[in-house]
């Protein structure tokens, strides 16, 4: 692959196909622990770790994955890569493995990794698959740093709390705005609305670009758009 | 080959790999995990003991009591001694407050051996976030009006929260949190009180792990 496909397929990944923007992939995690910004960030390279892995080994292992086991082959794959990735969290960042709790075992159960596997990896060779993978991957762990941040800004206002959940060491309150914020962003609710008004951002940002394009070429109208 | 045998060892083999990569990442990290877990026992006991000085580390000196036994709590309550030159000079009880408003919620209470408080940390829970985890003390100071206290001061039934006539502050906006909290650590102090002479004199539990 040419740097220029790599960048392609990580833009499909950030943007274009974005697995919480347009697939609208993965949500229970998502919405769970985006509190704030250092909880999106550690799920989302979680995330982005197992997902990745679980690209290449599927794609490397595609031609002796028969097609009426393979489900069961990707769950048993994408399982074993998380309890890698916990383990390795556990030993590394014990601080944020405290902190998402439940949810990076349940990593196993995002439906954006065995997606990805069957639609992407089972058909496409290694180094394609490692792309998609990427780029899926820093498309999830963006959107959920961008709620985190989102979030964390309204719900506590403070910035970048807590950093020393991936530095270890003494507590950091972060960058503090006021004494509390509006605690309705980090309950339930508020990740709801973020994400609503993250998809809504893309699609008025995506259909503005469009109409950009649409101006600069009036004799190609009605042709099927740039999505 | 029929089609399902073929199946069935493509599976299997995959499995094995998959089974050899967690186990040597759990080779890898095991002394890892172990020592960072020990490293946040003594860390998170501490706090519980308000700079009582004694000799010696805490997490040696564990005691499991398997249920049933009377303190809060439906899994086995573990307990840390702290001797001073061999004599008691406090415990430290990890218990459960089992009616928490979003689930159980892990205590780690610290009391001399005459039976006063000399502090509550919270160990584990889900409460609402900005309502029921102000008990946690990264959130607020709640958990630290309980040093100092004992059975006795106040009396046995005015261990509650204020709005229920008791002696303590509650939290605004939540009440089912800190009324758990509370009765949990009251239903131990009387265990202590019931139990001092055994909890002492019982032998470490082997193995704690």
């Amino acid at each position: 692959m040419t740097p220029a496909g790599w960048l392609e397929q990580l833009k499909v990944g950030l943007w274009r196909d974005n697995p919480g923007l347009v697939q609208l992939l993965g949500l229970c995690p998502l919405l769970a622990v985006t509190t704030s910004a250092v909880n999106g960030f550690g799920l989302g390279i979680a995330t982005l770790a197992v997902l990745t892995a679980s690209n290449a080994l599927v794609s490397a292992t595609r031609r002796w994955i028969y097609r009426e086991v393979r489900i069961p082959t990707y769950v048993l794959i994408i399982a074993s890569l998380v309890t890698c990735v916990e383990l390795l969290m556990k030993a590394w960042v014990p601080g944020l493995d405290r902190s998402l709790g439940i949810f990076i075992p349940l990593i196993v159960t995002n439906c954006a990794i065995v997606a990805r596997a069957e639609v992407y990896a089972s058909r496409h060779g290694v180094r394609k698959s490692l792309a998609d993978g990427l780029g899926m991957g820093l498309g999830f762990t963006a959107l959920l740093v961008a709620i985190g941040l989102f979030r964390e800004l309204i719900g506590s206002a403070t910035l970048f709390g807590r950093l020393d959940l991936l530095t270890g060491g003494e507590p950091l309150p972060g960058l503090v705005l006021a004494d509390g914020g509006w605690l309705l962003a980090i309950l339930p609710p508020g990740a709801f609305f973020a994400l609503a008004l993250a998809v809504a951002g893309k699609n008025v940002i995506d259909r503005r670009r469009q109409q950009r394009l649409r101006d600069a070429m009036p004799g190609r109208t009605g042709v099927a758009g740039t999505r | 080959m029929t089609s399902v045998a073929r199946s069935t060892l493509s599976l299997g083999i995959i499995a094995a790999i998959c089974t050899a990569m967690v186990a040597a990442t759990w080779l890898l990290t095991r002394d890892r995990i172990a020592a960072n877990e020990q490293a946040w026992l003594e860390r998170s006991l501490a706090p519980a003991l308000g700079g009582l000085a004694f000799e010696g580390t805490i997490s040696m000196s564990r005691l499991d009591i398997p249920p049933p036994h009377g303190l809060p709590g439906a899994e086995a309550a573990i307990v840390y001694r702290v001797y001073d030159g061999g004599r008691p000079r406090a415990a430290l009880l990890t218990v459960t407050a089992r009616d928490g408003y979003a689930g159980p919620i892990r205590l780690l209470l610290g009391v001399t051996v005459d039976g006063r408080v000399t502090g509550l940390r919270i160990l584990r829970h889900r409460e609402t976030p900005g309502l029921g985890d102000r008990i946690d003390q990264a959130k607020s100071d709640w958990v630290l009006q309980f040093a100092g206290h004992a059975l006795g001061d106040p009396p046995l039934e005015r261990w509650a929260i204020r709005s229920d006539g008791g002696a303590f502050d509650q939290l605004s906006g939540a009440s089912v949190t800190p009324r758990a909290v509370i009765g949990a650590v009251r239903q131990t102090l009387v265990y202590f009180d019931a139990h001092r002479d055994e909890l002492f004199s019982a032998p470490a539990t082997e193995d704690a792990s």
